[in-house]
């Protein structure tokens, strides 16, 4: 793949590495599955439980479909090398979990400083800490928001079944190709280590990140897109001929440093906010179910989802109007979508395996009454405590 | 090494009129600071192997030293404080065609960076990492760093430095550098051939330059003028086949005079396969 022609992904050969087209399946797995067929040239990553399994199947995976993969020294080096690798046109992936995710933050930071596509998989487990490393949690949802220093805004992605892992993880490759932005795909080790069938998709959508076609003395590498979002510079691979200087320092849209101005780095940092914000409506992807006459809403997201999926047929079943109203982005928040919610019930449930990092959002946008439903300690929250709220 | 050009076909302004980027001046190096003259070496190395700019790629980390690539008009990447190899071997292991050059500080590299500094060498990947040694904290002002002399002073070491010191060039050899040389700054010439094989080594090549610090270092350890750091680095050091002879042969006051000394030249030429080339192979078995 990437050694020998940059930029294009074989599809057909990544299909006949990973063999039959249904196959019984963890989340783990489903990730790396994911990255393959979006085109993953690179991975590098540090293991640790309940991730350790995709760094596993990588290396198994990799060399066959021509692609690199490193075991680095730490999380730090990890999230480092795979940006070192995107500046070279490489799609990258990373994947951790809390302890390492929290390692790679101030790299993270760097990613979005210089614009760096790169895909970040945490699988979840309790924190703070060391924690409950073998039990699941979604506790990181805020560090996904606000872990690094300084301002920036996150693409954060959130699953709830296998297949829908795989094809987030997709997803997630091409948001960052689009963007130039790190992207999140947060699962609970609940889902990592969960297994259901999969379908391999026959074809995939694909993006790769756009690249100059004028002469290197006419690009402005952190200047106006050109061919695509304006606010989206194009991309000039290493080695191409452009010599773009990259820092995580403020800059101008020529790439030097411009620490010292006021407007520079206002100018650069709400670019950078705003290539993603102004899509909000593109990026909100919210699954809904039942919420024609609901009064009572259930906003979950990820593993917690599945329990709010029980709590509404269970409260169906006794005649109570309830709806599912399910998160899938939750970076950039669906601020407008859960106002509107807010203006058709009477009260919104937000069941969370932490200790409210999405309740506060909510009730942040809400115009009516909103509950939070939490646990904690490596439990997943059943839909009976859901219920206890409606 | 065979020298491919002994005479030199362009002059020093040429030199900076084809590698340096005009818009970044002017820099910001203090007067009397060595990085002018590790920068200047540097761009007579690649000018005389005859490197291809556009496929070369100049990484750093943070501080006064690893400002450096942001002069040079190629591809560079000036990322986070001691991180710069973990984001070379990201490049390097991605795209083995490009030219790697790491600049760091002593700071950068062994005290943040100790861990990447040790990986990096044990891998062997195909690179030339240039760590320009001010024995201090230059960019923050002066505070002590794990290469600072015993009892000389820092803004966090008021009364004189107590740890000792680290000697980055022994760690490269025992992590396993295949190319590993240390210079003062003052001379050109060893460091100029330093750096090109270096760059014709094919694996990790770790050349350590020894440069002065006058507003951070040498002002509160009486070196008031760039003369006498100058002088004193001159005084210090010792090449490394005298050292030799002398800890064979010498007598035991010519022995204990070497305690004192910093050893410069070249310490190390080996070979071993890069680990780019190792994944090369593995990539083969599947072909
Ligand atoms: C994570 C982090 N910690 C601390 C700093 C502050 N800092 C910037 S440069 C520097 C020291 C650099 O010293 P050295 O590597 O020896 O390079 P010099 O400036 O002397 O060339 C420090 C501590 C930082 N930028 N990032």
């Amino acid at each position: 793949m990437f050694w020998d022609d940059k930029m294009t992904t074989d599809l057909e050969k990544v299909k006949e590495v990973l063999g039959p087209k249904k196959q019984f399946v963890h989340g783990d797995t489903a990730v790396c599955y994911g990255a393959l067929l979006a085109g993953c040239d690179f991975y590098g990553g540090y293991p640790i439980t309940p991730a350790s399994e995709i760094a596993e199947m990588i290396a198994s995976l990799m060399p066959k479909v021509g692609g690199v993969n490193i075991q680095m020294e730490d999380e730090i080096a990890s999230m480092a090398s795979i940006i070192g690798a995107s500046w070279t046109g490489a799609k990258v992936m990373t994947a951790t979990s809390g302890p390492g995710f929290s390692l790679m933050q101030e790299n993270i930071g760097f990613a979005y400083m210089s614009e760096t596509p790169a895909v970040v998989v945490n699988v979840q487990r309790s924190g703070p800490s060391t924690g409950q490393p073998t039990l699941g949690a979604e506790g990181d949802m805020m560090q996904a928001r606000y872990g690094s220093h300084g301002d920036y805004q996150s693409i954060t992605l959130s699953p709830n079944t296998i297949q829908e892992t795989l094809e987030f993880t997709i997803k997630a490759f091409n948001l960052a190709e689009e963007y130039r932005s790190p992207v999140f795909l947060m699962i609970s080790a609940d889902l990592g280590h969960m297994r259901e069938m999969i379908t391999i998709p026959d074809e995939v959508d694909l993006v790769y990140r756009k690249t100059p076609k004028v002469p290197p003395e006419e690009y402005v590498p952190f200047g106006k897109g050109k061919y695509g979002k304006e606010k989206v510079p194009e991309f000039a691979p290493f080695g191409t001929g452009y010599r773009t200087y990259v820092t995580g320092l403020t800059h101008n849209e020529f790439g030097f440093p411009a620490t010292d101005d006021q407007q520079d780095h206002d100018k650069l940092i709400r670019r950078q906010i705003e290539k993603i914000t102004d899509d909000r409506e593109k990026l909100t992807d919210i699954e809904e179910r039942m919420m024609d006459d609901a009064e009572i809403a259930l906003v979950s997201y990820g593993i917690a989802s599945r329990s709010a999926l029980g709590a509404l047929k269970i409260a169906r079943d006794q005649g109570k109007k309830v709806g599912y109203f399910r998160l899938k982005t939750i970076w950039p928040f669906p601020k407008k979508k859960i106002n509107e919610l807010s203006q058709k019930v009477d009260k919104i449930v937000v069941p969370e395996m932490n200790t409210g990092h999405v309740y506060h959002r909510v009730k942040e946008y809400a115009d009516c009454e909103v509950k939070l439903v939490s646990k904690i300690g490596g439990e997943i929250i059943s839909p009976k405590e859901i219920l206890e709220e409606v | 090494m065979a020298d491919k050009n002994e005479v030199d076909v362009i002059d020093g302004k040429q030199l900076q009129d084809k590698y340096l980027r005009e818009e970044m001046m002017p820099h910001i190096f203090c007067n009397g600071c060595g990085l002018g003259n590790v920068l200047d070496y540097v761009l007579w190395a690649v000018e005389k192997e005859g490197l291809d700019l556009d496929k070369t790629v100049f990484l750093s980390g943070i501080g006064c030293s690893s400002r450096i690539p942001g002069y040079i008009n190629a591809d560079a990447l000036h990322t986070t404080h001691g991180r710069a190899l973990a984001f070379a071997t990201g490049v390097k292991m991605a795209n083995p065609d490009l030219n790697v050059i790491v600049f760091t500080g002593d700071g950068d590299c062994i005290g943040i960076g100790g861990n990447h500094f040790i990986h990096a060498l044990r891998r062997n990947l195909d690179i030339t990492v240039i760590a320009v040694n001010n024995y201090i904290y230059g960019m923050t002002g002066g505070q002590v760093a794990p290469t600072t002399p015993e009892g000389h002073i820092g803004t966090t070491a008021p009364y004189g430095n107590i740890e000792p010191p680290f000697d980055m060039c022994e760690m490269a050899k025992a992590a396993g550098a295949t190319y590993v040389a240390r210079w003062p700054v003052f001379r050109p010439h060893q460091p100029i051939n330093s750096i090109r094989e270096g760059i014709r080594n094919k694996g990790l090549s770790f050349i350590e330059m020894m440069s002065p610090c006058t507003t951070a270092y040498g002002r509160r350890n009486r070196f008031r003028k760039i003369e006498d750091l100058w002088a004193f680095y001159e005084d210090k050091t010792i090449l490394i086949e005298e050292y030799d002879k002398i800890d064979r042969f010498g007598t035991e006051e010519e022995k204990e005079e070497l305690d004192d000394k910093i050893k410069i030249g070249v310490f190390k030429r080996s070979t071993r396969k890069p680990l780019e080339e190792r994944y090369r192979d593995l990539l083969e078995e599947f072909k």
